[in-house]
């Protein structure tokens, strides 16, 4: 802290603070409580057991995503679990007053893809959702972070969280992307340098005029994979590209409610001279395409480089959990990863299902055709997103190059619905983990942009995407 | 929720760094619309075999295992999902505490409010305790906020006042919450109209 000047989160922190005493964290007020069908079931049942209401339902709202499936939605749910969990989240945001935006809902999609498409996510709010990538909503200048179903639970009782402050770390990411280089690729490459738990105990803020420079859904798609580096938060100070965003959708606020919010909204950006705890600076000039090759989001190489190599690593257990990760990915050390096969791409997720995202992989995949060795499947991250695509004829273009175009959700990000890779399977994946088996038991996942994935799924090997645009200046 | 007491347990390492929540509970088990029931797909991928054997050699399926109330894990454990479902699926198991030297966030938070207590100690004595004999035992009191060491040896570790009077007193938040409701609404009463997910 330096005198009275503050960060962007701490701005966000401070209007919202209900309460403080001695020997408590904070309590702070929730602005927009996003509800899905995975994580909130018992924490209706715990309302249900105390004989609590929901306190501000016009505060909260609710989609499915992670278990439906995304083939054909007039026919029923198959998998009986999934269809339980979804019917039961219908039957509780009933019962509790909750609008839902439910399986044959025009607005339904991966929570993340609508809240900020719907102009329910604005600047300055805190927003809360029982999913670790809440953090996409803080590309608008919100405090947004995921909960566990306990604190689903105080929010919709109380609309109230008791959270302690976080520290703040800046990431300065300057210059200007090069042809072929995306927001994906900024944050695979921070989450490389400070590790999947370089940022835990932070907010980051997200800065500079690489970051200036990309759109609202590129901004989200950064944000997003802040937890993939240990912050629950990550946010970007709202500007004109954020208001031309918001101005007219359909939540966002109209006449004199826009003029009010817009002053307020832009005295959200941290003030000149606002001290961080931590900072990182990344040369945007000289990122280059990214790709994961190991097991967790930090384990990530620019597209040409060796994968590391456990005999060049002295500590013993930082040499073993490389070991066990190459094993596991059936990898060798020393050796770079372009060219290896694939098996599968899947182009969707809350960090690259946006329209922006399809069309770009639809402008590389338009008049080609995807490897006959690969099974590509483009999954639109919401409803909205969908008919903007069909709006555009890019299902068309996907279809003629043999991609699969699917229905919305989170698909195989997370593999909950029946969408997964067989055991032993490689994909190139445009989301956001590559746990062991994320995406399938014994899958095996290199995580990219939505250009590399598109170039890769040509090929049916990873590809640089570059060695395609050359020669095309487009 | 019970208060938290005094115990001692036998250990159940697990060296791997950064054990996701996918390694915990995998999302194929998220479907579910109750707590109940997760003890056996705790650490399923590491734990069964593709035929949904138990693999003889992984910790959890060995006698050191059983009754254990201990997870001894290696850095940055829980890292990854907001599932509560982890710190379920280890209660359930018959965890009460687990050691590392960091904890993810969301994982700590949630641990916390399900009984589950995150102890981190620094890397000398995390190596320690990898280094001890299988029926070592580890004393864990909350109240002064110390475990002892099989060599008698003990090792204060950090833990939220507020939490740990939650646990103590085996009570949850939201009850606190709620009798803060008059704070609530006068809060309410004098923030700016953001949205209405009703209208």
């Amino acid at each position: 802290m330096s005198g009275n000047l503050r960060t962007l989160s701490e701005k966000v922190w401070d209007s919202h603070l209900v309460h403080e005493e001695a020997g408590a964290p904070a309590l702070i007020y929730i602005d927009l409580h996003l509800v899905h069908e995975v994580t909130s079931p018992q924490a209706f049942s715990g309302l249900r057991e105390r004989g609590l209401k929901v306190r501000r339902p016009d505060l909260t709202v609710a989609t499915v995503d992670h278990s439906i499936p995304t083939s054909d939605r007039s026919l029923p749910i198959m998998d009986p679990i999934a269809a339980a969990q979804v019917n039961k989240l219908e039957q509780n945001c009933k019962d509790f007053g909750i609008p839902c935006y439910g399986v044959h809902s025009s607005h339904q999609g991966i929570v993340h893809v609508i809240g900020p498409e719907l102009g329910l996510t604005q600047p300055g709010m805190t927003v809360v959702c029982g999913d670790s990538h809440t953090a996409t909503h803080g590309a608008f200048g919100a405090l947004a972070f995921g909960i566990g179903t306990s604190e689903v639970e105080n929010v919709l009782a109380s609309q109230c969280l008791l959270q302690r402050p976080s520290k703040t770390f800046k990431v300065q990411v300057n210059g200007t992307l090069k042809a072929g280089v995306s927001a994906k690729d900024i944050i695979l490459n921070l989450i490389s340098q400070i590790g999947i738990g370089g940022g835990t105990g932070t907010v980051l803020e997200y800065a500079g005029p690489a970051i200036s420079a990309l759109n609202m859904e590129e901004r989200m798609t950064v944000c997003n994979m802040s937890i993939e580096g240990g912050a629950r938060a990550g946010m970007i100070a709202p500007d004109d590209t954020t208001f031309q965003y918001l101005n007219g959708r359909q939540f966002a606020p109209k006449g004199a409610d826009w003029d009010a919010a817009l002053a307020r909204w832009r005295q959200l950006p941290s003030d000149a001279g606002a001290v961080f705890d931590r900072e990182i600076t990344i040369n945007g000039d000289s990122l280059a395409p990214m790709i994961t090759w190991g097991t967790n989001p930090g384990m990530g190489v620019s597209i040409n480089d060796a994968v590391p190599d456990p005999a060049s690593v002295s500590d013993p257990l930082e040499r073993e959990s490389l070991t066990k990760a190459l094993a596991y990915m059936g990898l060798e050390g020393g050796k770079p990863i372009v060219g290896h096969p694939i098996d599968v791409v899947f182009i969707g997720s809350c960090t690259n299902s946006r329209i922006s995202d399809l069309r770009i992989a639809a402008g590389i995949l338009k008049g080609r055709k995807v490897s006959p060795n690969v099974r590509v499947m483009v999954v639109p991250g919401s409803m909205e997103v969908k008919r903007q695509a069909i709006a555009e004829g890019l299902p068309d273009i996907f279809r003629a190059a043999g991609a699969d175009w699917r229905e919305p959700g989170c698909s195989m990000c997370i593999a909950m619905n029946g969408d997964q890779l067989k055991p032993g399977e490689y994909s190139v994946s445009t989301s956001n983990r590559n746990f062991e088996g994320r995406q399938g038991k014994g899958g095996r996942t290199f995580l990219a942009s939505p250009m590399t994935a598109a170039a890769s799924a040509l090929t049916g090997l990873v590809t640089d995407v570059r060695t395609l645009l050359s020669g095309d200046k487009s | 929720m019970k208060p938290f007491l005094p115990f001692e347990s036998r250990l159940v390492p697990i060296s791997a760094n950064n054990i996701d929540t996918d390694q915990i509970i995998p999302a194929r088990f998220l479907k579910t619309t109750s707590k109940e029931g997760l003890d056996k797909q705790l650490f399923c991928d590491w734990r069964y075999d593709a035929e949904g054997n138990p693999k003889p050699d992984f910790i959890l399926n060995t006698p050191r295992a059983k009754g254990a109330e201990i997870l001894l894990a290696g850095d940055n454990f829980g890292c990854g999902s907001s599932r509560e479902h982890a710190p379920w699926a280890l209660t359930q198991f018959g965890f009460r505490a687990v050691i590392s030297t960091s904890f993810a966030d969301i994982f700590k938070g949630n641990a916390l409010k399900n009984s589950l207590l995150p102890i981190v100690v620094p890397a000398d004595v995390h190596a320690k305790l990898f280094a001890e004999p299988e029926d070592a035992k580890v004393q864990v009191d909350l109240a002064s906020q110390t475990i002892t060491l099989p060599d008698g040896q003990k090792v204060q570790f950090p833990v939220d006042e507020f939490s740990k009077s939650c646990l103590l007193d085996g009570v949850d938040e939201l009850g606190w919450i709620l009798k803060r409701q008059a704070s609530i609404a006068i809060f309410e009463a004098a923030r700016p109209g953001t949205v209405n997910t009703l209208a």
